[in-house]
């Protein structure tokens, strides 16, 4: 189900590349590549045999680290061991400390993911609904586009404060451009055959939303969520490092302060176990809500 | 003969195309009488569902109007191309339009369960769209417009796709509920002996663009079986639709 490389009519922008690699029939060229970027090409082998090469690739790179501070000669400050790592879990973890900073950091990146998502799927809607709409807002979405998020961070902490709310922003910021395309991307590829249906049968603007172009825009809006989910976990990091009194990026720059290297691995630790449950939360979501499609059969 | 349901005058479409627009319908004027069976037929691409799609709303004419008596009517429609949301089951698909209205979940279950029954899909109420084969999904289609109990059916060739045994046995089903439930039906089809087997009145439009060349009223007796196609009558009637086409 492959068609050859046929050029891409842009979203936002008219000259688009054309797509270099064959993709499915009627998929945009932009989801395509959001996809590309996001699924696992490897599906075919059977999902044990994944399973234990994955295991086996973790515990191989768990005995290296511990050759590696064993008999490396390395001071803990610069690398800690495994154990000495797990001791400082335990520690930050029984005096409530560890947990303080991961639920102040989760708050700030759901908070971040769902303002941003809410704000995009807004704009976008009205993007794809109006051709004049888009070519009002696109030069400043494609210009918001060039402004790398890491490097205002500091404007927008010297602007917003330390506390959560400059996080939730710079969450929210990152979050919005990937949704904001996918949904752009999603509600422009519903079929003009059931718009058709839909008003032969006098639907009213409500019902066409949420029975045709919510449920029609869905695999690809998930797509760019999955994507954000992610990004947001770096926005609430990289405001932290920047400037807070609380959260995991928080305790990253404290910890690192103090040269207690073991509790800065415990931090980046835990800030990986929270985007693979982000993503994990969004690739579930996924499953439950998509299974009328093959791939998910 | 009833009282009209649609009055269609002078109905014309051009698409604007880069050389001075494509002209698909030209000044068609037919009236439908409530409670007909309507057969319109015609070369490809003369527009015939351009005029299904006018009459649906889903288009504005280029010049010309038509009125439905009585006012905005329910549309039941039947695409040429099986449209069906691939994110509901055969089940979901079936029940749209009473889902639109507001009908409530046991009574939506248990008339489309009915309908399933009619176009021959039981235990296929839970499988996606994917699973059905074309004919399959064209079912599907006719059990949905007909679910709402619309005042007009628009049939876009909704017998394409099926096979000659199933094809017959919908067109008997068709008649049957086009009696018993006194529909009024628009049904567009390239079978000369389909339009003769279930019309009343047979429209054939003329090559682009479309206007009407001929009305024809098909007085066979009802019920029409199969074998009336072998009659001398069925034989002058499908000789002067064969005749109008070409
Ligand atoms: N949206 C559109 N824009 C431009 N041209 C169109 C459009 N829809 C139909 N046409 C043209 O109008 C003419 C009539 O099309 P239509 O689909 O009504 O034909 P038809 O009689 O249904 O043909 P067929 O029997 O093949 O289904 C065709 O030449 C078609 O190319
Ligand atoms: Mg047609």
């Amino acid at each position: 189900m492959s068609v050859a490389p046929e050029p891409c009519s842009g979203v936002f922008f008219d000259s688009q590349p054309a797509c270099p690699v064959s993709r499915p029939a009627g998929l945009p060229c932009e989801a395509f590549f959001l996809q590309a970027m996001t699924t696992n090409p490897t599906r075919k082998h059977s999902p044990l045999l994944t399973r234990w090469t994955a295991l086996l690739s973790l515990a191989a790179a768990f005995v290296t680290w511990e050759l590696v501070s064993r008999y490396g000669g390395l001071p803990a400050f610069i690398l800690p061991a495994p154990e000495q790592v797990a001791s400082r879990f335990w520690r930050a973890l029984a005096d409530g400390s560890l947990l303080t900073h991961t639920a102040v950091t989760l708050a700030e990146i759901l908070l971040g993911l769902l303002a941003g998502t809410v704000a995009a799927m807004a704009l976008g809607y009205a993007v794809a609904k109006s051709r004049l709409f888009e070519r009002l807002v696109a030069p400043y979405l494609v210009a918001s586009q060039a402004i790398p998020i890491v490097a205002i961070a500091p404007l927008l902490v010297i602007w917003f404060g330390p506390g959560m709310f400059s996080k939730v922003l710079i969450c929210a910021l990152i979050v919005f451009f990937p949704v904001l395309v996918n949904t752009v991307v999603g509600v422009r590829a519903v079929p003009r055959a059931l718009h058709d249906l839909m008003r032969s049968l006098r639907a009213t603007r409500g019902q066409i939303i949420r029975r045709l172009e919510v449920p029609a825009a869905l695999p690809v809006l998930l797509g760019g969520l999955r994507i954000g989910a992610t990004l947001s976990v770096i926005g609430a990091v990289v405001g932290e490092l920047v400037g807070a009194d609380k959260g995991l990026g928080f305790l990253v720059n404290s910890a690192r302060g103090q040269y207690d290297t073991a509790l800065v691995f415990v931090a980046v630790f835990t800030l990986i176990a929270l985007a693979l449950a982000l993503y994990g939360a969004v690739a579930w979501l996924e499953k439950k809500l998509l299974s009328w499609q093959e791939s998910h059969a | 003969m009833t009282a009209p349901l649609l009055t269609v005058r002078d109905l014309s479409v051009t698409f604007p195309d880069s050389n001075g627009g494509l002209e698909a319908l030209d000044s068609a004027s037919f009236t439908i009488y409530s409670q007909e069976f309507v057969c319109l037929l015609g070369p490809s691409g003369s527009g015939k569902s351009t005029l299904l799609r006018i009459l649906a709303g889903l288009l504005q004419p280029t010049a010309g109007e038509f009125v439905f008596a009585g006012g905005q009517p329910k549309i039941g429609m039947v695409f040429q191309q099986a449209t069906l949301m691939p994110w509901q089951t055969v089940l979901g698909n079936i029940m749209l339009p009473l889902e639109l209205d507001g009908v409530r979940e046991e009574e939506r279950r248990a008339r489309a369960q009915e309908l399933v029954e009619l176009v021959g899909l039981q235990g296929f109420e839970e499988a996606w769209p994917r699973d059905l084969s074309g004919g399959m999904a064209q079912r599907v289609a006719i059990a949905r417009a007909l679910i709402h109990d619309p005042d007009i059916l628009l049939l876009d060739e909704p017998f394409g796709s099926l096979d000659a045994l199933t094809r017959e046995r919908m067109w008997t089903e068709l008649s049957r509920i086009w009696q018993a439930r006194q529909k009024t039906v628009l049904m567009v089809t390239h079978s000369i002996g389909e339009a003769l087997f279930l019309a009343d009145r047979v429209l054939v439009l003329s090559q682009r663009p479309g206007r009407i060349k001929l009305d024809l009223k098909v007085d066979l007796p009802r019920p029409r079986r199969d074998d009336i196609r072998y009659t001398a009558h069925f034989g002058r009637l499908a000789r002067k639709l064969k005749e109008a086409i070409e």
